[in-house]
């Protein structure tokens, strides 16, 4: 396949055809594909224009009249930019803080595990959660919650004397229960990610940290924790890519929709929808989804300092790989031997 | 190496103590959904949900059979558009990532970037909604549950271009040029058959999020008719009385007005899980698989 590579300029061309010509039946293969795309994930991104826009049905996307940034205008006057905004930044930082701990914490534990068949047992209880519908998880939230027939009500409640809450309307308790429950669902996902790393690091480490005396304590800390910096910054640049955009599912199941607790569990995927699908709202929805992608476009193409200035955003030891990051070849620490 | 300090035997023990409560953590709400779904209703409504119901019953799953037309339906749709949906799925996500393995093939650089872009951004959901219910119309058709934004994953494609380059042996593919095969033939008599592992993995990934999915049916679903499962659940979830409306079919008022609305709510959310919690842990390993694979390599 190498070999054409030296040819001159002139040749180059007749290469080029010929070689669009031999992998022909290659971009054919891909046609369905990248028709797709460009229906399910292009045009939507042409479609922003729409926040631009009084949308008019009849004349469609493009032929629809341009009201500058009225709609914007309309957005902002409201409260809700500012909560919805509040809302996905903070949730998303905690998410991403306290289940860094948490899958850090766990899949430490899982690593000390030598039993082949409690690490199963372990690993597939700790996933389960992660494929389950957030539908049905609502569900079972609600056997906990429900107001009257709710078992913290029912049973915990009062059996340490206190008080039944109305769950669904007093909001101040929601921040911690989308928070509790977002780490339920996605712990297991990350500690198996980490335990994966856990688990490439040379046993050599420990035994020479052992035979120095070292307690675990100072293994997890001075060996576990150091080389488990790649993937932690991998998973951090991953997350905060996506710090303008929340799940769907937990911010509009779990709360059931309940207005009362809007102020603390709208975020601006929920807005967006509530906007275009309850209120029929398109150019309020629009305006809120291009607000939005600018956050998360600014976010992945802003320069980063620290790595040089390389945009888009890349872990800095791959400024090579750019794009394709996660599938570039592995570099490899030349003493050690461990990929860096 | 049996050689445990002391120290190291009580880490050990702490840490499948805490391994332990996580594990429960994890699994004891499902058991909590079960158990709701054969309390007795009449327990339910004075006591509240219960972890060990003294009186256990079957009235819910005996007023879904009243409705099993209702159900059968809704599972049909739910099992045909997870089915079809995975199988197009694999389809496009095998041939993008062979023909982005050809990183000889003028273009490919191109394709890639363009492929990787829609994993770090997207057009949002009000100009996708526009888009399939103007340009490809999918509103009230079963297609709302296949195509919008579930059927083509650019991090599922980039696992099937890592496997495809780093698996394959080079050889194989120049022998088979040398024997005149067509880029077809290569695709379909090497690269599928040799790929089964990976996509093994990606149709299980694939599948769960086809069976879990609501929002499609959310967005573009309007006639009850055409519910599936999740679609069911999420619309009993916004109200209660919904089944005993009739919305779904005439059963008759004087039975539906006695339904054990408590119990069937469990009852039909255990429905909806099922195939997964019985299916998952045999095939856990390659869940497992999927998340390493991808995710961080070094």
């Amino acid at each position: 396949m190498g070999g054409r590579a030296e040819s001159g300029s002139l040749p180059e061309k007749r290469n080029l055809r010929r070689e669009l010509k031999r992998y022909l039946p290659v971009y054919l293969l891909m046609l369905p594909g990248l028709i797709y795309l460009a229906v399910n994930n292009y045009a939507p991104m042409f479609g922003l224009v729409i926040a631009f826009k009084k949308m008019n049905f009849r004349k469609g996307i493009f032929g629809s009249e341009w009201v500058g940034l009225k709609n914007f205008q309309f957005l902002f006057q409201t409260e809700d930019a500012w909560i919805i905004t509040r809302n996905t930044l903070l949730y998303n930082i905690a998410f991403i803080l306290l289940g860094m701990v948490l899958a850090l914490f766990v899949a430490i534990l899982l690593s000390e595990v030598k039993n082949k068949l409690s690490l199963k047992v372990y690993q597939t209880s700790i996933l389960l959660p992660h494929l389950i519908s957030w539908v049905v998880i609502a569900y079972i939230v609600y056997a906990l919650l429900s107001p009257d027939t709710g078992i913290l009500n029912k049973r915990v409640l009062p059996a340490f004397g206190l008080d039944p809450v109305n769950w669904y309307t007093s909001k101040g308790y929601w921040p911690f229960i989308l928070t509790f429950m977002h780490l339920w669902k996605g712990f297991g996902y990350s500690s198996i990610i980490y335990l994966s790393s856990i688990l490439g690091i040379s046993g050599e480490y420990y035994e020479a940290a052992m035979l120095d005396g070292a307690t675990k304590w100072q293994q997890i800390k001075m060996i576990t924790i150091p080389l488990l910096k790649s993937t932690m910054i991998t998973l951090l640049i991953l997350n905060t890519g996506r710090i303008f955009y929340s799940d769907f599912g937990l911010f509009y199941q779990i709360p059931m929709n309940s207005g009362p607790l809007y102020s603390v569990s709208n975020t601006i995927d929920t807005y967006v929808f509530r906007a275009l699908l309850q209120l029929g709202d398109i150019g309020m929805s629009s305006a809120a989804g291009f607000y939005q992608s600018l956050w998360a476009f600014s976010w992945w193409w802003a320069p980063t300092p620290w790595c040089g200035g390389s945009a888009p955003r890349t872990p800095c030891s791959r400024k090579k790989g750019g794009f394709l990051w996660p599938f570039t070849p592995k570099r490899k620490n030349a003493i050690t031997g461990y990929p860096i | 190496m049996a050689l445990y300090t002391k120290e190291e035997k009580r880490y050990n023990w702490l840490s499948h103590l805490i391994l332990t409560f996580f594990a429960l953590l994890c699994i004891f709400p499902f058991y909590m959904l079960i158990i709701g779904s054969f309390t007795d209703n009449a327990l339910i409504i004075n006591q509240g949900y219960t972890f060990f119901p003294t009186q256990l019953s079957l009235d819910a799953y005996q007023y879904m059979g009243y409705m099993a037309d209702t159900f059968v339906r809704a599972y049909g749709i739910t099992v045909l558009t997870t089915a079809a949906g995975t199988a197009g799925s694999l389809f496009l996500v095998s041939t993008m990532g062979y023909g982005l393995s050809r990183k000889a093939a003028p273009g490919m650089k191109v394709l890639s970037f363009l492929v990787v872009f829609t994993m770090l951004f997207n057009g949002g959901l009000v100009s996708t909604y526009l888009i399939y219910t103007s340009v490809v119309p999918v509103k009230n058709s079963l297609w709302a549950y296949i195509l919008p934004g579930l059927l083509l994953n650019a991090f599922h494609v980039l696992l099937m271009r890592s496997y495809v380059v780093n698996s394959i042996p080079d050889s194989l593919f120049e022998s088979a040029q040398l024997d005149g095969a067509g880029q077809w033939t290569v695709y379909s008599q090497i690269v599928l058959p040799l790929s089964m592992p990976i996509l093994a993995t990606i149709g299980l990934l694939v599948g769960v999020q086809y069976w879990n999915s609501w929002q499609n049916g959310l967005y573009y679903i309007t006639d009850t008719s055409l519910y599936s499962m999740m679609n069911i659940l999420n619309r009993m979830l916004q109200d209660v009385r919904y089944l005993q409306s009739g919305a779904m079919g005439d059963y008759g008022g004087e039975l539906m007005s006695h339904m054990p609305t408590n119990s069937v709510r469990m009852a039909i959310a255990v429905v909806g899980v099922l195939p997964i919690l019985a299916l998952y842990p045999f095939f856990q390993r390659y869940f497992v698989k999927g998340i390493t694979l991808g995710s961080v390599k070094g």
